[in-house]
């Protein structure tokens, strides 16, 4: 070829810099060893139906509808979908101007904005105004949009939680700022320290970086931790008083395991504390349809709420929003179906209840067998998982192991992933359908136990 | 606003450009927000929508009835039907549920029921609500790459296509508006060598064909220059291809970028080149699912690995999407059950577009001071208006430029949306503005009508 605009050496850097584990080198090598008719159980995605969890059956009839409005004109579509559900069906497509195929308004319909705000009412108790509602093609490009509207270069600093959801370090890096982070404390149950943040605030200031924005992400990813009241209100002062932007990331509030710390959302909490703080910190909210019990990944379908921006910079978001013309439009109705789920006394009331219980139940008794398992491992401690869905085991690798990673030219865990021959290769550490789950803590113990047996001198061991 | 830029679209001009594209305006930082304008939903929507409200409370407050947004490629918004064979395999896609009733079978066609088994059996689980691989589907793009070969001859790679959610510094080059919107390769090289002069290095070439707004389809000879060009020049080829489908003149056929390039013996190592094609045109229009792919050829594995990654951080594009390009690739055949209804939805759509392309052609060249180009392809008319000085001066004395004060004054009086040239860029001292050829065609009468007295007032005003 000859001299190439596009070779590697004159890429944008930014996109060198960037990285994305989730769906990277392991899971790369985990998908070539599934070609060749291994079986693997991937545990490195939040993505509940590629594991066996069955959408609910409600929102899908909807949508059909919706996909086919020639079928509301069938005489016999009532032999196969519920009244209710095609009551549903007409009430979003009569929102839409022209059904599923067309554009929607940039922030999404303003029907289904209107319900969301009304979501957020019933769940806070404090009013939601839709025009401060975006939704979006899952709440991941809500979260680039809003990272983008923020970082001007790389003397702009976001406060992000570590361990972290990559979206935030990938994201950081394409848009060319700098990530701080702050690290939250895994003997604490991976609780958020007030002293930690302070700490890396004065650091990255003494850098020379401005601190823009903070990140919580509530249910934690991948820790799983539940933020509580108290600490919430300390992230809020501690905005206030440093002049940050709050974005809550709270795709995971469906997904709580204790009974101790439920979710509660950061707008409720700002508003709770009254002015100043209610008039003035900026909060943009995030939600999902891909998590919760409704696991609707692949229809991409999220938003992000805004409190206290103003409406000159809601104008910019706007229009950048209006680059991309508009948010899928099943995805926007399978959000409003989330938000207004069947109530009771519906038809379809009953069934969804059962499944979206089923679901949860399981989840949360997975979150437990999980933990137990990891924690019966050697060399292992795993906090249990409060929220979300995932767990984040604690290897404690021996010495040997960390130089063999060395001489391996790997990242110490990314070895102990990638070890020897793929018989028992796990991708990292995610939620698998309950039947299979002691069979998978069993296969994992035995590769362990392995591990650690051969790479442990007696009684050493390294945390990581 | 040909296709959508999906942010991976978007980081695509970040991997290739150094200069944002006008279009695709990637504004990774705050200033460029600010300087970004995105004309197709700009200010004059904003006009409208609020008229659009005002008409609401108040049928007689203006002198229309209604607005006529004919500034947005959006079909389905007025009225263009979707193509049943589509919807009937997406809604089933949606509920397979509904592949296990007895019922179905009278619901839906014996070929769409075939095809949903099939695209399910292609999706792991059946699990339309998973996170798919991050450039789409398998089998579907499979299903794309043979759809390619029977369009073009040559042969495509699944693993070069990016299922994206929707197809979306510049440096401009004109299009020759007296010889049809031609591309003249002087002009290229001219700007290519002001450009160089300037320090700028030009990485890519973006071509639109058939164009938008100008719907000039390209001459298979252009299309060979325009290659030449970009090996010629190391350039990077983007061919934004969205409206292939969309062909109103029986002297003009599409080829693809692909097919041209192959056919002058030009292979992966002699050109750079990405082809888009999307679901939201053609005689489809489902812009509300938000559906395309990218087929990226010629470019090493190092860069191909670097776009895969960008896919990832998104995890990937909504399922519904993905499975409608398949189907747009892969359209129902003779001898399917489909085929006939298929067929007569499909000819009927093009031919009303082609017939309401020619009269608001003829309606423009009637008005004076205005020249209209035939549009051979695509959804839009961009009339030339020779604005009087007076015009000109009074759109000064509001700040305003004088195509976007004519299109103000249009809206105002006759409920008509269109976009002014500006937004497009054009020819300075020239103003255009473009319209869109999709209102339904029994009220292109009432356009015209209410166009040709608006105009007529106008120029009076104004000619000297």
């Amino acid at each position: 070829m000859s001299s190439k605009s596009l070779d590697y050496e004159n890429l944008n850097e930014n996109v060198k810099k960037c990285q994305y584990a989730v769906r990277g080198e392991l899971y790369l090598r985990a998908s070539e060893l599934q070609k060749e008719g291994k079986k693997i159980i991937f545990t490195n995605v939040g993505n509940p139906h590629a594991l066996g969890q069955k959408p609910l059956t409600f929102p899908r009839q909807v949508v059909a509808l919706c996909q086919a409005p020639f079928l509301l004109d069938d005489p016999n579509v009532g032999l196969v979908f519920p009244a209710d559900a095609i009551a549903k069906a007409r009430h979003y497509l009569s929102m839409t101007s022209g059904g599923l195929g067309a554009y929607s308004d940039s922030r999404g319909l303003p029907g289904i904005r209107k319900e969301v705000a009304e979501f957020i009412e019933r769940r806070d108790g404090y009013p939601s105004d839709p025009e401060l509602i975006f939704l979006t093609d899952g709440a991941s490009k809500g979260v680039m949009q809003i990272l983008n509207t923020i970082i001007r270069g790389a003397h702009d600093g976001i406060l992000v939680p570590v361990p972290q959801y990559p979206l935030y370090s990938a994201t950081i890096s394409l848009l060319g700022g700098s990530l701080v982070p702050y690290y939250l404390e895994e003997t604490a149950n991976w609780g958020l320290d007030i002293g930690n943040l302070r700490q890396s605030v004065n650091q990255a200031r003494s850098q020379g970086i401005t601190v823009r924005a903070m990140v919580i992400i509530n249910p934690g990813n991948p820790t799983g931790q539940c933020l509580s009241e108290a600490n919430l209100k300390e992230v809020l002062k501690f905005c206030y008083e440093n002049n940050l932007v709050l974005l809550g990331d709270e795709v995971y509030q469906q997904n709580i395991y204790q009974d101790e710390r439920p979710f509660i959302s950061a707008r409720k909490v700002l508003m709770d504390m009254g002015p100043p703080l209610s008039k003035e910190v900026q909060l943009v909210s995030f939600h999902t349809v891909s998590k919760g019990y409704w696991g609707e990944c692949g229809q991409r379908g999220g938003y992000f709420e805004m409190t206290n921006i103003s409406p000159q910079t809601v104008e910019e978001i706007y229009k950048v929003a209006s680059i991309s013309l508009s948010p899928n439009v099943p995805g926007q109705i399978f959000m409003g179906l989330m938000v207004s789920p069947p109530k009771p006394g519906d038809i379809s009331y009953e069934r969804y209840v059962r499944e979206s219980k089923g679901i949860l139940e399981s989840l949360r008794r997975r979150a437990r067998i999980m933990t137990d398992g990891f924690n019966s491992c050697r060399n292992v401690v795993c906090n249990f998982t409060e929220g979300a869905m995932y767990s984040f085991p604690q290897i404690r690798l021996p010495p040997k192991a960390i130089e063999a990673a060395k001489r391996a030219g790997k990242v110490a865990d990314v070895f102990y992933c990638f070890p020897f021959p793929p018989s028992q290769v796990l991708a990292s550490v995610r939620k698998k359908a309950e039947e299979d789950m002691p069979a998978i803590m069993a296969s994992f113990k035995k590769f362990n136990d392995e591990f650690m047996g051969q790479y442990e001198d007696n009684g050493g061991y390294s945390r990581m | 606003m040909a296709s959508t830029p999906s942010l991976l679209i978007q980081s695509i001009h970040s991997l290739v450009l150094r200069i944002s594209l006008s279009e695709y305006v990637q504004t990774f930082v705050l200033f460029q927000v600010l300087e970004c304008e995105y004309a197709v939903r700009g200010e004059i929507v904003i006009l409208a929508q609020r008229l659009q409200e005002e008409l609401k409370n108040n049928p007689n407050a203006h002198p229309f009835d209604e607005i006529l947004y004919c500034n947005i490629g959006n079909p389905q918004s007025l009225g263009q039907q979707p193509i049943t064979f589509f919807r009937e395999v997406l809604a089933l896609c949606d509920h397979p549920a509904l592949l296990d009733k007895a019922e179905t079978r009278g619901l839906f066609s014996a070929d769409s029921i075939e095809r949903a088994y099939e695209i399910l059996h292609q999706i792991p689980g059946r699990a339309t609500g998973a996170y798919s691989h991050s450039q789409g589907i398998k089998g579907l793009r499979d299903k794309i790459a043979a759809g390619i070969e029977a369009r073009d001859g040559y042969p495509a790679d699944p693993n070069d296509i990016f299922l994206t959610d929707g197809a979306s510094p510049a440096v401009p080059y004109y299009l020759d508006e007296a010889t049809g919107w031609g591309l003249e390769i002087a002009e290229l090289k001219n700007q290519l060598e002001t450009a160089k002069s300037k320090g700028i290095s030009v990485r890519a070439f973006v071509v639109i064909n058939p164009g938008n707004p100008t719907g000039q389809v390209l001459a298979e000879n252009n299309q060979k220059q325009i290659v030449d060009f970009c090996k010629d020049e190391g350039l990077v080829l983007l061919a934004d291809e969205v409206y292939q489908e969309n062909i109103y003149v029986p002297d003009k056929q599409f080829h693809s970028f692909k097919k041209v390039a192959r056919s002058m013996g030009y292979g992966e190592k002699d050109i750079s080149l990405v082809s888009f094609q999307s679901v939201s045109k053609g005689y489809y229009g489902e812009c509300g699912k938000r559906g395309g792919y990218m087929e990226v050829t010629g470019f090493s594995p190092e860069i191909m690995e670097q776009i895969y990654k960008l896919a990832s951080v998104n995890l990937c594009s909504n399922i519904s999407g993905q499975i409608l390009a398949s189907l747009v690739m892969n359209p129902p055949k003779v001898g399917d059950e489909s085929y006939e209804s298929y067929l007569a939805e499909k000819d009927a759509i093009l031919s009303s577009l082609a017939r309401r392309a020619k009269q608001l052609e003829d309606a423009f060249n009637s008005l004076k001071g205005v020249t209209c180009n035939r549009a051979e392809g695509a959804m839009y008319l961009f009339p030339n208006i020779d604005l009087p000085k007076k015009a000109i001066e009074a759109a000064k004395a509001v700040n305003t430029a004088p195509d976007a004060f004519y299109a103000r004054r249009l809206l105002n009086a006759t409920g008509i949306v269109v976009v002014p040239g500006s937004g497009f860029r054009q020819v300075p001292g020239t103003w255009h503005f473009r319209c869109t050829i999709l209102p339904q065609e029994d009220k292109i009468p009432a356009i015209v009508s209410r166009l040709t007295e608006f105009h007529k007032g106008f120029m009076d005003e104004f000619c000297d």
